[in-house]
């Protein structure tokens, strides 16, 4: 492996500083602190791989609910092919490596302090911040969802957990022969093929236990944004008849009253109404001027995942500016944050961060109970283009739906469950 | 003048027993090459429930025929052809020696 003279010089400079460091201590935090906003795939992940592979830092995980139940697979517990306990975790896991989770929520960071105030009252210190605060919705831009009476009555289930049985709930009531309208929105929003995974689950659901249903699904996008022929395809051989796709069908407004929406030429009316917004990076990031783009997503340096806008603290997963053919998805957010890891490590510990890291996707779509189609792509750093590029020849989707892939999904959902949490 | 091996500035990480700054570079690029795989094959290759298989401890030459065979279309694969044409062989080949190096 050949290098210039340069970098070789800056190697060594860093190892022999790296050797005299171990006679400093920094008082309480080892070799630094790092503090995480967030405890799902993003932040899971990015707490496990600084301790695990830096155990000398100090690493806290702030995250304001009791435990992490998991977006992926959470369509079928709306069909009623799986449960929620099944893709439920705890914080056991990251607990037992060292990490502290503290159960809060960040209310306000001080990027010249390096604090992170919490709701509970505590002032946390940070050497590097890392921030996956997943998204938040716009509801302003909807304004017959933007209360809280609308928006417990019109669910979006885009984040799983409590919506999840809600809306399982509002099916199970619904009469057959009931329609499910269901609205998606601009991209780009958290994980593409998951909307078009709703419809194959809710009409499996719907095949089995009221077919005479419907489900109307009112795209903003001009198609079926990832996935498309083979979501079409699944559609046309599984739920022939009961799938009416509607694309630019961009919301105006909802009637909650009346359980209608209203696009801009025409209202849809419906018995179970469900609406995802518009999305933004979550309430933390703007509150710290971390989103850069669009008021609504965080600009980062792709090499170490730090803010364009904040030195210092890091952005990981959905609320970043998603680089070219960079989906938000869960694979992602775990592949940033293993990037953002190592880079973070290397910066408090002075040594050179990683010039070329490597990212992978693979996005799990079930378009029944058992038989699932996939689509992956490899991204890679470019120095000339200073963001990660998708590897030309790589990645792909899978040539058709198979009971296969279906044992690869669950084993994809299982091993990235662990591998942010365990 | 005469220079002094004490006042080298790399002595004091050979003294100390560290690994020189290139082993340690090279170590850290393979194991953020194959940290790209932990996501379905688990944290260091050891799969839960092995499905996908557990690569952790695999035979080095083996794993690599595997890889290249998947980025050649030489093995049947829903997917991990598409991965494996993303990487260099260079790439493939570090990612197979930090998987062999790692317990199962």
């Amino acid at each position: 492996m050949t290098i210039s003279r340069r970098e070789f010089m800056q190697w060594t400079a860093a190892a022999s500083a790296t050797a005299l460091a171990g006679c400093a201590t920094t008082g309480s935090g080892g070799a630094g602190r790092v503090v995480v906003i967030g405890g799902g795939i993003g932040g899971g992940t990015a707490a496990k791989y600084v301790k695990m592979w830096s155990p000398d830092i100090d690493v806290t995980v702030v995250e304001r609910d009791a435990g992490f139940i998991s977006c992926p697979i959470s369509n079928l517990v709306l069909a009623g092919n799986t449960s929620i306990n099944e893709i439920s975790r705890d914080y056991s896991g990251l607990a037992n490596r060292g990490i502290k989770v503290v159960r809060d929520n960040a209310l306000a960071i001080d990027p010249a302090a390096k604090t992170v105030r919490l709701a509970g009252g505590n002032t946390l210190n940070y050497d590097r911040l890392i921030v996956s605060p997943g998204v938040d919705y716009l509801y302003d831009t909807i304004p017959g969802l933007n209360n809280a009476a609308a928006q417990s009555q019109v669910l979006h289930a885009w984040k799983a957990g409590p919506q999840t049985l809600a809306l399982r709930k509002q099916l199970e009531s619904m009469p057959d022969g009931g329609v499910f309208v269901f609205h998606v929105p601009l991209a780009p929003f958290r994980c593409p093929p998951g909307p078009y995974e709703r419809v194959c689950q809710v009409a499996d659901y719907f095949k089995r236990a009221k077919p005479k249903s419907k489900i109307i699904v009112l795209d903003s996008n001009s198609d079926i944004v990832s996935k498309a022929g083979l979501f079409r395809g699944a559609w046309n051989n599984l739920y022939k008849g009961m799938i009416d796709y509607r694309p630019n069908s961009e919301i105006a407004d909802v009637d909650v009253k009346g359980m209608t929406i209203k696009l801009q030429f025409g209202d849809v009316k419906g018995d179970v109404l469900n609406v995802v917004p518009p999305q933004r990076a979550g309430e933390i990031a703007r509150q710290a001027g971390l989103i850069t783009a669009n008021n609504r997503w965080c600009g980062v340096d792709w090499m170490t995942c730090e803010s364009t806008a904040v030195k210092g603290v890091h952005v990981l997963g959905d609320a970043t500016l998603s680089a070219n053919a960079m989906p938000k998805s869960a694979s992602m957010a775990n592949q940033h944050a293993k990037v953002c890891a190592a880079a973070v490590i290397a910066l408090i510990k002075n040594q050179p961060v990683n010039p070329q890291p490597m990212m992978m996707n693979t996005c799990y779509s079930f378009v029944d109970a058992k038989n699932v189609i996939h689509v992956a792509s490899v991204h890679q750093y470019s120095a000339s283009d200073k963001t990660m590029v998708v590897v030309k020849g790589a990645g792909g989707l899978s040539d058709k739906p198979s009971e296969l892939e279906g044992t690869y999904a669950w084993g994809w959902a299982k091993n990235i469950w662990a591998d942010s949490l365990a | 003048m005469k220079k002094s091996w004490t006042g080298a500035w790399w002595a004091a990480a050979l003294l100390a027993g560290a690994a020189t700054p290139l082993q340690a570079q090279d170590a850290n690029a393979a194991r953020a090459l194959a940290a790209t795989c932990f996501t379905c094959h688990g944290t260091d290759g050891r799969s839960v429930g092995g499905v996908p298989p557990s690569i952790a401890g695999q035979n080095k030459t083996i794993l690599l025929q595997q890889l290249k065979d998947f980025k050649e279309g030489k093995r049947p694969a829903t997917i991990m052809h598409q991965h494996a044409k993303g990487y260099t062989d260079a790439q493939l080949e570090q990612i197979a020696g930090y998987f062999a190096a790692v317990k199962p």
